[in-house]
């Protein structure tokens, strides 16, 4: 039996006095992809960052990669986490291939492989171009080029489709299904569940910011 | 962590800093004019007598730098969007090594800041009565680098603020002072043939405190800002 990537046991997010996130429990196995949906502000975001390690939930257990949801994971375990959220994680000033080489740099990972994942996302002709003057879906692109040369075990997605045509919809599910085949695990959070379905195994809703429920 | 791997974190930070820096121009375009007009403006408010701008245009020099090195080490270039620190924090970047690259950015532009200035000082000033140049050089880069250390510090302080702007300049001015006292008092010391070097190893001293303290508090302000 594979070991969960993710497994929540009646996890809970407080900030202050308010709750964000009530009685969680989460099991993502290997090679899985689930699917989280729910309206603004019930806390989908918020859960992302606790999967990706970057929050620590107020209440409950588990781990993520094998790590106690309590303990400051090893730079090598967030390595593995990639997420992409509603801001593209760039540097406006530097061009789409720097940005790229900034990030191979600090994680070790030889420079023809910017090139390349550049180039599989459709932006091997728009390199030299500085990320403020491109437009969202190329920066959404070079975000996922970023994985395809990290290799993540971990995909984080917030509504990763949002604002994307339809080849870079397809490089999503690519995105998607590369990181599943490789025995990765993926969580998709989105307002639009038909796009999201055919990527995922389960579905669930977060009602109200206080509890996952399986809609399978 | 290596020691090797985190010089090289904090390499790749500094190099990033100063290429957006190189892009935005913000430092050349827009503090050294506006801290060489500073200087150009002072005689103009307080009068035009030679021996009194020769004895004052060292203490202006610093306190120049002081004021607008605070814009260089709260440059755009040096601030971090939530995106951006996510990313940072997920390739495993060690907070300490960001702190160190971001203050070796700052001081180098800051340096770069100091070296216009100087000459236009010299020509407005004329302080031709202080001897032992070869000092002023290493209070000129010691100032830099606690500056930058100090803005930086502020800077991660003040991480995701909403307040940011008008509480990072607060934690700087009174750290800052120390270090308008130093370098002045060396000025002052140098123009009367005496000694400087408390007030050097004091500058030494400040700059070692900071750095011990921002790389301590690196990880603690990182989790807090996030």
């Amino acid at each position: 039996m594979n070991t969960p990537l993710i497994n929540l046991e009646n996890v809970g997010v407080r900030f202050g006095r308010l709750t964000v996130l009530r009685g969680i429990f989460l099991h993502v196995d290997p090679g899985e992809g689930v699917g989280i949906i729910g309206p603004n502000g019930s806390g989908k975001s918020t859960l992302l960052r606790v999967l990706a390690t970057l929050l620590r939930p107020s209440e409950g257990t588990g781990n993520v990669l094998g790590i106690p949801l309590n303990k400051e994971p090893t730079p090598a375990t967030r390595r593995r986490v990639a997420l992409i959220g509603h801001h593209p994680a760039l540097y406006g000033e530097l061009t789409l291939e720097e940005n790229l080489e900034f990030v191979a740099r600090l994680a070790g990972i030889a420079n023809g492989s910017v090139r390349q994942s550049l180039e599989k996302v459709g932006l091997g002709g728009a390199m030299d171009r500085r990320a403020d003057h491109s437009s969202h879906g190329m920066q959404r692109r070079v975000e996922f080029a970023r994985v395809l040369m990290t290799q993540p075990d971990l995909l984080l997605l917030d509504e990763a489709h949002a604002g994307l045509d339809k080849m870079a919809t397809r490089l999503v599910e690519a995105t998607v299904n590369d990181v599943k085949r490789r025995g990765g695990s993926v969580v998709l959070v989105s307002h639009e569940p038909d796009r999201m379905l055919p990527l995922v195994a389960r579905t669930y809703e977060l009602v109200g910011g206080t509890a996952v429920e399986s809609l399978t | 962590m290596s020691a090797r791997e985190f010089w090289r974190q904090a390499y790749e930070i500094m190099r990033k800093d100063l290429k957006i820096e190189g892009r935005a121009g913000e430092v050349l375009s827009i503090t050294v004019p506006f801290g060489a007009v500073a200087l150009l403006l002072l005689p103009m408010a307080i009068g035009t007598e030679k021996a009194m701008l020769a004895r004052i245009g060292p203490g202006m020099f610093f306190a120049i730098t002081l004021l607008f090195g605070m814009l260089v080490a709260f440059r755009q270039s040096a601030t971090d969007d939530p995106a951006q620190r996510e990313l940072l924090t997920l390739l495993g970047i060690d907070p300490a090594a960001t702190f160190v690259g971001r203050s070796a950015a700052s001081a180098l532009l800051l340096l770069g800041f100091e070296l216009v200035l100087a000459p236009i000082d010299v020509v407005l000033y004329n302080p031709s009565s202080i001897h032992g140049w070869g000092w002023l050089v290493l209070v000129v880069l010691l100032v830099a680098i606690g500056l930058s250390l100090v803005g930086t510090l502020a800077g991660s302080v003040t991480a995701g603020l909403r307040t940011r702007a008008t509480l990072a300049p607060l934690l700087v001015a009174p750290l800052s002072v120390p270090l308008l006292i130093a370098s002045s008092q060396v000025v002052e010391a140098l123009r009367l043939d005496r000694t400087i070097l408390n007030w050097v190893v004091l500058l030494i001293a400040m700059n070692l405190a900071l750095t011990i303290v921002g790389v301590i508090t690196a990880r603690p302000l990182e989790e807090t800002s996030r």
